[in-house]
């Protein structure tokens, strides 16, 4: 137990010292024009059905990505708030979660565009798309718990106990629970997946990057958030 | 920031390997033997350098309000 809290001391600390920094900016940014160059001129297997939007790998996937990445910062900062109290760890959780929100909805419009030309409509009801649905609507009680609280102390430790609870819910929402059922998205209910053994080594090699390059992208866009409302918070608190 | 540089040119160094495409489905071909697609790529990669400058320059100017702090 000691030695896990003294691991996320360190990358507590490692992220702080990171956030101001330059060269993982650098870094996003060249995983991003690499997957974007490559992900429309290197060669895909050619499949019934999806044709060309197989490359759909390479840019919705990695919205979903992005937002889980935040996400998971956002449960380790809520984690962080209840255990020692600083105001400004609740700021960050806030801001990584209307990060991921972006994300959230950029993954869900992408999604079902590309369902209107594979599967027919926009909104087929969809196991995948109820659930993540679901699950939207689950974060956007969080924001408006968030909002109906005045008192500052309450509405950080509140909206931090139920941030680390709707996040579990989220993943089985999302990941588990169309894996189960008969969902038509490519990697649930036995469809052929993007996975270990359809995904050519032509495809991992835009795919992976781009997991990383967006996920970077939004933890910057979540470091930016983060240090906007930091600002404002200790203007507020000095009038 | 030579490791930095080494490690992309390892990651772009499979471009060149990857080249053909078999028959079969129907894949967008005559879009990239008549050559437009690279009018797409140039389009994506103009908007994200947009979003480069944009998100850096919100960066800078970040730097600068902390520092009067």
């Amino acid at each position: 137990m000691k030695i896990i809290s003294q691991i996320a001391a360190n990358f507590y600390h490692f992220l702080q010292r990171q956030m101001t920094r330059m060269w993982w900016k650098v870094g996003t940014i060249i995983l991003l024009f690499y997957t974007l160059i490559a992900g429309f001129l290197l060669g895909v297997p050619d499949k019934f059905i999806l044709n060309e939007t197989i490359r759909n790998l390479y840019f919705h996937v990695p919205m979903w990505m992005a937002m889980l990445s935040v996400f998971v910062m956002s449960v380790f900062y809520s984690i962080r708030y209840l255990d020692k109290g600083l105001e400004k760890d609740d700021l960050a959780a806030v801001e990584c979660v209307n990060t991921g929100m972006f994300f959230y909805v950029l993954g869900l419009l992408t999604g079902m565009l590309w369902a209107k030309y594979t599967w027919g409509a926009y909104w087929s009801g969809d196991p995948k798309q109820n659930s993540a649905a679901i699950a939207f609507l689950l974060y956007c009680a969080y924001l408006v718990l968030r909002n109906s609280i005045d008192e500052e102390q309450k509405r950080a430790k509140i909206s931090a106990i139920y941030n680390i609870f709707a996040f579990p819910i989220m993943i089985v929402l999302i990941f588990v629970i169309p894996r189960m059922t008969d969902s038509l998205h490519p990697g649930n209910g036995g469809n052929p997946a993007f996975g270990r053994y359809d995904l050519d080594g032509r495809m991992r090699a835009v795919f992976y990057p781009a997991m990383a390059g967006w996920s970077l992208l939004a933890v910057w866009i979540a470091t930016l958030r983060y240090r906007i409302r930091l600002i404002e918070y200790k203007n507020n608190s000095l009038d | 920031m030579k490791k930095l540089l080494f490690l992309i040119l390892l990651t772009l160094s499979n471009i060149a390997v990857f080249a053909q495409n078999g028959t079969g489905p129907e894949m967008a071909d005559v879009f990239r033997s008549s050559g437009k697609i690279y009018v797409v790529v140039a389009i994506v990669v103009i908007i994200l350098a947009g979003i480069a400058i944009y998100l850096f320059s919100i960066d800078r100017r970040l730097r600068k309000i902390e520092k009067e702090k």
